[in-house]
C-alpha cells in the first residue's frame, strides 16, 4: 500500500460540496502535484487530510491508518506535515519560537533541527529573533516550510509553494523539495504554476470542480493537449 | 492636599492589582479561546468564599490566611477546569452570543451555589496577619496590606508574562492564540491546552477573590460588580492585551480613588458630590477612550465580523394565509378576563410588557445582530422617567410618553458609542453601561430614591382596575410589538439584515450601518422603555432591580428561549420564560440556578430556540435541505 492513498473523498463546507469521490496514491520519496485552477478544491483536499475546517467522508489511509475521523493535532502527529497556501506564520513569535511550535517527537530516525532546517534554507539562519510579522513573503514561505520540518514529517502537503515568490526563492524551495524525496518523504503539492510543477514533481493530478480529471506523469500531461486547454487554460 | 492626592493615587493602585488578575486571566482566557467568560467574576466571588471557608477551617495565623489565598486559587482553578471540560468545550465553535449567555448560565449556577453553601449574609474575612497596621507617608495612614497588594499585581502579571513568554508551553499558547486551526495543524492538542490556560485564567480570579478579602466582606454582589468592572477595563484596554488590562485596571481604579478623594465640593455655587461620581468617572473614561480608540488604548482594530451564511436561516416573508394564529392569539387575549381570574390578569399583563421588552432586544438582537448586554437599561430607565414624572405630578397619560422619551435618548446616547464597537466588544459594553445606569439609580437617593426605590406610582382611575390596565396594555404594547415586527419587513429591517450579515458589502452598495444601527438601538430602546414605563404603573412601586444585570439577561433568556433569529421568537420565549419563572419560584428559592442550567442547555442543545426549531423542523418536513 502507498504511503498515502486516498479513496472516494467527499468534501463539503456547509451545504456546498467542494470534492467529489477524489481518489489518488502516492508513495514515499515521491512527489506528486495537483494541478488545476483557482477553486478546483486543491486547498480543500489539502485541509480534508489534515483535518480542517470542511466536512469530509471516504477514506484517507496514511501509513497503516485512517485519517478521516482523526482529529487535526494527532493526524499531525502521525507525521502528516501541513504548509498552507497563506503561510499562517505566527506573527508575533520569533523565528526560533515559530520553529519551537512545530517540534514533535521523531517517529523513528533522525531528527530535524533548526540548525539542519537553517542549512536548507540558510537565509533564515540570521534572523532567529526577528518576528514572523517583519519577514518578507519569501522569508515566511521557508519559514513555515522548516516550522512543519520540525515535526519530521514522513509526508508533506505543501499548498501553492512558488505563489508570489522571486525566482531565487522559488529554486531555494525546490532544492529542498528534492532533498526531502532524497529523505524518503512523500509530498503533495499543488500548482498552477506547470514549470515548477515540472521542476519538482514525478507525477501529477488534474482537479477540475472537485473531480479529479486524470492522474499520469507530467510527460504524459504534457502530451496532452486537449486535456491542458480544457482544465487549464484560464 | 498633595499628600491625600498621592495616598489616593496609592489606594487606586492597590484596587487596581486586584481588578487586574482578575482581566489578565480573563483575556488569557479570551485570547485561546475566544470566549469571553462572563463568570469570571464568580470565580473571584467563588475564590473569597473559598478563603473564608478556609480560615474558618484552619484558623488564623499565616497558614490560615495566605493558605487560604493559595487554597482558594488552585480550588477555583480545579472548577474552572470542571466548567471547561463540561460546558466551555461544546460551544468553542457556536456564535459569540451563544458563548456569552452560556457562561452567564454559569453565573446564575454559581450564585445559587454561593447561597446555597455560604447563606445570604456577608461574611467578614481573615485580615493578612502582621500586615494589619498601617505606614506612613507624608503624614498620613496608609494600609500595609495595601502597600503589599500594590506590589503584588504587577509582580504576578510579571510571572505570567514570563511564563507566556519564556516556557514551550507560553509559545504554544502564543501561536495558538494567533492561529489555533494552524497550532493544531503542527500537533498541538488544542483541548489540553484551552483546559490548561482555562483553569489557570479561573485560577487568577480565585486569588484575587481571596486577596480582596482584607479590604471587603464576601459578598453576593462581587460577581457583577467585578466582572462589570473587568469589562470597562477590558475595553478601555483592549481584549487581549496583557499590559493594556493592568494600565486600564491602573486609570480606572485611580480616577475612582480620585473622585472618592476629592469627596464634596461647591463649583459654581452648587454643591458635587464627586464620591458619588465615582461611576460617572468610570463611564466618561471609558467614553472618552472610545471616542479616540474604539478597540481600546492596547488594542487593534478589529476586522469586522462575519457571521457564517449556514447558521442564520433566510426570514421568511409574512404570509396572509399563515397569520390565522396571530388572530387567534388576539382574539384569545381579548377574551381572557372573561375568563380568567384576576390573578391570571395581572400574570398576563406581566407578560404582555414583557413581551414587548424580549421583542425590542430581539429587534436589535436577531434583525441587527448586536448582542446586548444591558437591555434593562433603557426598561429601567423608561420605569424610572415615568414614575420620577408621576410624582412631579404629571398624569400618566404624560408620565409613559416621558419614560418612552427618556428611554428613547438614553439609547441615543449609549447608541451612539454601541455602533462604533461589534461582537463581544459590543457585549461588555452594554453591559457597563447598564452597571452604571443601575449604579446611578441605586445611588441618586433624592431623585431615585436609592435602593429603596419609588412607591405610590398607581395609573388614573379609569385604569385602575386590573382588567382595565391589562387592556391599556394589550393596547399600547401590543401596537408596539406590531410596529416592531413591520420594521423588520420595512427598509430599515432590510439595511440592518444586510449590515448584519455582511457589513463590507453594505457599506459597498452605500448604507450607513452605523445610523442604521444607531436608529435600530434607539428604537428598541423606545419600546424597552415603554415596557418599563407600563411596569412600573402596574406594580405601583420600583427599585433598582428593574434595571439590574439579572434584568437584562432575563430578556436575552427570553429572546434566545424563543429563538433569536424569528419575530415570535421572543414573545414566546417571554410567554414561557414567565410561566416557567412564576412556577419555579413557587417550588425552590433557587431559581437562578434553574434558569442558568436551562440557559447552559438551550445554548448547547437547542440554539436556535423553540419557533426556531419548530421552523427547521417544519422545513425538512417540507423538503427543504
Amino acid at each position: 500500500m502507498s504511503l498515502l492513498e486516498i479513496r472516494e473523498l467527499d468534501a463539503w463546507y456547509g451545504r456546498a460540496q467542494i470534492l467529489f469521490g477524489v481518489s489518488l496514491a502516492v508513495e514515499a520519496g515521491e512527489a506528486a502535484v495537483l494541478i488545476g485552477r483557482n477553486g478546483a478544491g486543491k486547498s480543500t483536499l489539502m485541509k480534508c487530510i489534515v483535518g480542517l475546517e470542511a466536512e469530509r467522508r471516504g477514506t484517507i489511509h496514511f501509513d497503516g491508518a485512517d485519517l478521516i475521523a482523526e482529529s487535526t493535532h494527532r493526524i499531525a502527529r502521525r507525521g502528516m506535515g501541513y504548509v498552507p497556501e497563506d503561510r499562517r506564520i505566527f506573527m508575533d513569535l520569533t523565528v526560533a519560537e515559530n520553529l519551537a511550535v512545530g517540534r514533535l517527537p521523531s517517529n523513528g530516525g533522525a531528527a530535524w533541527t533548526p540548525e539542519a532546517a537553517f542549512e536548507l534554507f540558510p537565509p533564515l539562519a540570521a534572523m532567529r529573533d526577528r518576528k514572523g510579522g517583519q519577514m518578507s513573503g519569501g522569508e515566511q514561505q521557508m519559514l513555515t516550510i522548516a516550522r512543519a520540518l520540525m515535526g519530521n514529517p514522513r509526508f508533506l502537503l505543501l499548498d501553492e509553494p512558488s505563489e508570489g515568490l522571486a525566482p531565487v526563492i522559488v529554486e531555494v524551495i525546490a532544492g529542498a523539495i528534492a532533498k526531502l524525496k532524497a529523505r524518503g518523504v512523500g509530498l503533495l503539492l499543488s500548482e498552477q504554476n506547470l514549470h515548477f510543477a515540472r521542476a519538482v514533481a514525478d507525477r501529477a493530478f488534474v482537479l477540475d470542480r472537485g473531480h479529479i480529471r486524470f492522474a499520469g506523469t507530467l510527460a504524459e500531461l504534457d502530451a496532452d493537449a486537449a486535456l491542458k486547454e480544457q482544465y487549464l487554460a484560464i | 492636599m498633595i499628600a491625600s492626592f498621592l495616598i489616593q493615587t496609592l489606594n487606586g493602585l492597590a484596587s487596581a492589582s486586584l481588578l487586574f488578575l482578575v482581566a489578565l486571566g480573563l483575556t488569557l482566557i479570551f485570547g485561546v479561546t475566544r470566549v469571553v467568560n462572563f463568570a469570571h467574576g464568580s470565580f473571584f466571588m467563588l475564590g473569597a468564599y473559598l478563603a473564608v471557608s478556609f480560615h474558618g477551617f484552619v484558623g488564623g495565623g499565616v497558614l490560615g490566611f495566605w493558605g487560604g489565598a493559595l487554597f482558594a486559587a488552585l480550588a477555583v482553578g480545579v472548577v474552572g477546569a470542571v466548567a471547561e471540560l463540561t460546558i466551555l468545550r461544546r460551544i468553542y465553535r457556536a456564535p459569540e452570543l451563544l458563548q456569552l449567555i452560556t457562561t452567564f448560565g454559569i453565573v446564575l449556577l454559581l450564585k445559587d451555589v454561593v447561597l446555597y453553601t455560604w447563606g445570604p449574609e456577608d461574611i467578614l474575612g481573615p485580615r493578612a496577619p502582621g500586615l494589619t497596621g498601617a505606614v506612613w507617608i507624608f503624614g498620613k495612614p496608609f494600609p500595609q496590606y495595601d502597600l503589599l497588594l500594590l506590589v503584588l499585581g504587577p509582580l504576578i502579571g510579571l510571572s505570567v508574562w514570563l511564563l507566556l513568554t519564556r516556557t514551550d508551553w507560553g509559545t504554544r499558547v502564543r501561536a495558538a492564540t494567533e492561529d489555533r486551526d494552524m497550532a493544531a495543524a503542527l500537533g498541538i492538542n488544542q483541548a489540553l491546552m484551552f483546559t490548561g490556560v482555562f483553569a489557570l485564567g479561573a485560577l487568577l480570579a480565585g486569588l484575587a477573590g481571596a486577596l480582596a478579602l482584607p479590604r471587603e466582606p464576601a459578598n453576593h454582589n462581587m460577581d457583577l460588580t467585578i466582572i462589570a468592572d473587568v469589562f470597562v477595563v477590558t475595553v478601555v484596554g483592549g481584549l487581549g492585551s496583557l499590559p493594556g488590562a493592568y494600565v486600564a485596571a491602573v486609570i480606572i481604579s485611580v480616577v475612582k480613588a480620585w473622585c472618592i478623594g476629592i469627596g464634596d465640593v461647591r463649583l459654581f455655587g452648587m454643591a458635587f458630590s464627586f464620591s458619588k461620581l465615582t461611576l460617572v468617572a468610570e463611564f466618561i473614561v471609558m467614553a472618552i477612550v472610545l471616542i479616540i480608540r474604539p478597540w481600546g488604548l492596547f488594542g487593534t482594530p478589529q476586522s469586522p465580523q462575519r457571521v457564517s451564511a449556514a447558521s442564520i436561516l433566510p426570514m421568511p416573508v409574512p404570509d396572509v394565509k399563515r397569520l390565522w394564529p396571530l388572530a387567534l392569539v388576539a382574539l384569545a387575549l381579548l377574551m381572557l378576563p372573561l375568563l380568567a381570574d384576576r390573578f391570571t390578569v395581572v400574570l398576563a399583563t406581566d407578560i404582555i410588557i414583557f413581551a414587548l421588552f424580549a421583542a425590542s432586544l430581539g429587534l436589535i438582537m436577531g434583525l441587527g445582530g448586536m448582542a446586548s448586554f444591558g437591555h434593562a437599561a433603557y426598561f429601567g430607565a423608561g420605569a424610572y422617567a415615568a414614575a420620577v414624572a408621576f410624582k412631579a405630578g404629571a398624569p400618566f397619560f404624560v408620565a409613559v410618553p416621558a419614560g418612552v422619551a427618556f428611554a428613547g435618548a438614553l439609547a441615543m446616547l449609549f447608541g451612539w458609542f454601541c455602533v462604533r464597537l461589534s461582537g463581544v466588544s459590543l457585549a461588555m459594553l452594554t453591559l457597563a453601561f447598564a452597571q452604571i445606569t443601575w449604579a446611578i439609580a441605586f445611588q441618586w437617593d433624592s431623585v431615585t430614591g436609592g435602593s429603596n426605590g419609588l412607591v405610590g406610582i398607581w395609573p388614573p382611575d379609569l385604569l385602575s382596575g386590573k382588567t382595565a390596565y391589562y387592556f391599556a396594555t394589550l393596547l399600547l404594547a401590543g401596537a408596539a410589538i406590531l410596529i416592531i415586527w413591520r420594521s423588520a419587513h420595512a427598509p430599515l429591517g432590510y439595511l440592518m439584515r444586510a449590515a448584519r450579515d455582511s457589513r463590507i458589502r453594505a457599506e459597498a452598495v452605500g448604507v450607513d450601518v452605523r445610523i442604521i444601527q444607531w436608529r435600530a438601538i434607539i428604537l428598541a430602546g423606545a419600546a424597552a422603555g415603554l415596557a418599563g414605563a407600563l411596569y412600573v404603573f402596574s406594580k405601583g412601586s420600583l427599585s433598582p432591580d428593574s434595571l439590574s444585570i439579572p434584568r437584562s439577561v432575563d430578556a436575552l433568556a427570553m429572546v434566545l428561549i424563543g429563538g433569536v433569529q424569528t419575530l415570535v421568537g421572543p414573545v414566546v420565549g417571554a410567554a414561557v420564560f414567565m410561566l416557567l419563572q412564576d412556577w419555579i419560584v413557587r417550588a425552590t428559592p433557587y431559581w437562578h440556578a434553574v434558569l442558568g442550567i436551562t440557559l447552559i442547555l438551550i445554548t448547547i442543545i437547542f440554539p436556535q430556540g423553540i419557533v426556531g426549531t419548530l421552523r427547521q423542523w417544519r422545513q425538512r418536513r417540507e423538503g427543504g435541505p
